[in-house]
């Protein structure tokens, strides 16, 4: 089969020519989404009877913390060589074609790191408070475990997600497009407490979240935000924080771009003004055309994207009922409708949520219908509970010009064509 | 008994104040934490601000700087701070910023010098952060002021106490984020059926081909 991953993190794209000449022809062989299907065997198949039927599997503790089956060995993060200088200055992107539901996977949250992956000793993490408090304070894990707790999913989305698309369509893939996008529960405490704990001046307005990795990362956050939803998470998805997502503590900021989700954080800064650090000026502003930049753009917008059909997961099965699904988020607040075409834009069809419908949190999109085997410009459109509705890729270029890299919001089209294979275009 | 009531009548005395600003709350309810000494506060507490906040003492040359750049920085960044590979060029780019191919360096984009400062002491070198002696660093920054025409005295002397003088060529060009920028819903309810009459495909990701497999051509940085 053409869809063959490595297990070098590489993309498992189907070679186009591979997918034309062994794809729909090899029939009831084929790979669905991408996925490394093993070849059949007819042995397994009614009227026979499988030998996982027959025979004794593996017993408990084969694998003491689970791993995903061996079939699914290609549902991996993969990365874009080509767009950083180092693999500890890089990112890497969510397989979102192969998700389904609202919740990502821990192991498939896309990592970004900006100077590889602090590997924190819990027992010696430090979390200190400094600047315009009553009292500086010191707090070890153990300390943030004792406050009051809160769960909550929701996204994470990467500024530049979508970065590589200002220009044009030039990824064939929405993991590659869209992939620097998870959404998780997390554990934690209001930071609000933290801070209360401390006791804040009169004059604070502004904090700085800090990094304890190699990049020291730091950010300007306003205090008003803090104090409203933000928190210091240590559990995702039930378990501790991967350590690539900053265990053994990271920054949660709701809705906002995902470079102030300061991982590995070791210290907050209460201040009266903002810092204009590294990555909120030279980095994580937005370039107009007319040369000058906007700061400080914290929100993320409404978004949305067909996972499937997308590149890296083609129609299989031919003409007849299928099912379109995607994903859509807000950085303001729940997703209240999704719109989905097919015919590149003439006619569109409002998409069925299903699941839980959040605050900030990823929603799971689906629209049935019947392929009539033609080709397709397939497309969706999310709007909020604010009014926003999501522009085009052409009316964001018409306000902003095309040197942004960030806040790259515009409708994905896909072009699905009569072979089931699917590309990534822009369309009039 | 007086620790109750001092404590509740400061509660008191901010829930006044936070209801007419909505600014800051106190409290330390949980008593939970331990009071930072100042040394521990000293040994963490690295970021610099534009007003000059942070500082340390200290001061570095142009000269200074060039010698500290090429032995600390050039692999990477190169001699002359114009960048090898992908690693960020740090000078030149002035007057790139509305062209197709804005080079976005300390001088042609950063609207302030602490930022540099900031940075390079908590960042650099990449992979050997937080080594650099306070002097060094000021000399980098004087050494990258010097590369990027902002100072053009060889013997330039950058310190704690000229520092914040220093202003940067693009600080005027940022503006506040100005979003929603595109029409809202409510203003423009999106048409849903016989939206257009003919759709044509303008732009194609296979003609640039550079999804990960093959070659890999110069695009967008993230970084």
């Amino acid at each position: 089969m053409p869809m063959k991953s490595g297990d070098d993190g590489k993309l498992p794209r189907p070679s186009r020519r591979g997918f034309l000449k062994g794809g729909l022809a090899a029939g009831g062989l084929i790979a669905a989404a991408g996925g490394v299907r093993a070849e059949s065997d007819p042995e397994n198949l009614p009227p026979n009877v499988a030998d996982w039927s027959r025979y004794l599997g593996p017993g408990v503790d084969a694998a003491p913390y689970g791993v995903p089956s061996e079939y699914e060995s290609d549902v991996v993060r993969r990365s874009v060589e080509w767009l950083t200088a180092s693999r500890e200055s890089s990112i890497n992107f969510t397989p979102l074609h192969d998700l389904d539901g609202i919740i990502t996977p821990n192991g498939l949250c896309f990592e970004r790191h900006h100077g590889g992956v602090a590997e924190v000793n819990p027992t010696d993490y430090r979390l200190m408070i400094n600047g315009l408090v009553d009292k500086e304070l010191v707090f070890t894990l153990d300390d943030l475990k004792r406050f009051p707790r809160e769960n909550r999913i929701y996204f994470l989305e990467c500024a530049a997600n979508s970065g590589m698309e200002w220009r044009g369509a030039q990824l064939n893939g929405c993991q590659f497009t869209h992939g620097m996008i998870h959404n998780v529960m997390y554990t934690g405490v209001p930071l609000r407490y933290l801070l209360e704990e401390a006791g804040l001046k009169t004059n604070a307005r502004w904090l700085m979240p800090e990094g304890g990795d190699s990049a020291g990362m730091n950010r300007s956050l306003p205090l008003e935000k803090a104090l409203d939803d933000c928190m210091i998470a240590f559990k995702m998805n039930g378990e501790a924080l991967r350590p690539e997502q900053g265990y053994p503590a990271r920054l949660v900021v709701p809705g906002w771009e995902g470079n102030m989700w300061v991982k590995w954080i070791r210290r907050i800064e209460v201040g009266d003004e903002p810092w204009h650090a590294r990555e909120e000026t030279s980095k994580y502003t937005d370039l107009l055309a007319d040369g000058r930049a906007r700061r400080f753009t914290w929100v993320m917008d409404a978004k949305s994207v067909v996972t499937s059909p997308s590149p890296q997961a083609p129609i299989t099965h031919g003409k007849g009922f299928t099912v379109l699904t995607g994903v859509a988020w807000s950085g303001r607040g729940r997703v209240t409708r999704v719109d989905v075409t097919i015919d590149g834009g003439r006619n569109w069809h409002q998409a069925r949520i299903d699941g839980p419908s959040l605050d900030k949190s990823m929603h799971r999109f689906y629209y049935e219908f019947d392929w009539d085997g033609s080709d397709l410009l397939v497309q969706s459109r999310a709007y909020d509970e604010t009014g926003y509705v999501q522009p085009t890729k052409d009316e964001l270029r018409a306000v902003r010009g095309t040197n942004s890299i960030y806040h790259n919001n515009g409708i994905q089209t896909w072009h699905v064509k009569a072979s089931g294979e699917v590309e990534n275009v822009e369309i009039s | 008994m007086s620790r109750f009531r001092e404590r509740f009548s400061r509660l008191a005395g901010v829930a006044i104040v936070a209801s007419m600003m909505s600014g800051p709350a106190v409290a330390g309810k949980f008593g939970i934490g331990t009071e930072a000494t100042p040394e521990q506060v000293a040994g963490w507490d690295i970021d610099v601000r534009p007003d000059g906040q942070g500082l340390p003492e200290g001061a570095g040359t142009v000269g200074d700087g060039e010698a500290v750049f090429a032995e600390r920085c050039a692999a990477c960044h190169g001699d002359f701070a114009e960048g090898v590979d992908r690693w960020p060029v740090l000078a030149g780019g002035r007057d790139t910023l509305k062209s197709e191919n804005p080079v976005k360096t300390v001088g042609s984009y950063w609207p302030y010098l602490s930022t540099v400062y900031d940075y390079i002491y908590r960042a650099m070198p990449f992979g050997d952060a937080q080594s650099l002696t306070p002097d060094e660093t000021y000399a980098i920054v004087a050494y990258l002021l010097y590369m990027n025409d902002i100072v053009t005295d060889e013997e330039f002397v950058l310190s704690k106490e000229n520092f914040a003088s220093v202003r940067m060529p693009n600080e005027a060009n940022f503006i506040d984020d100005d979003r929603p920028d595109t029409p809202l819903a409510g203003t423009q309810q999106p048409c849903m059926s016989d939206c257009k009459a003919e759709v044509k495909i303008t732009k194609r990701a296979v003609i640039i081909d550079v999804t990960p497999e093959g070659e890999g051509p110069e695009g967008a940085s993230v970084d």
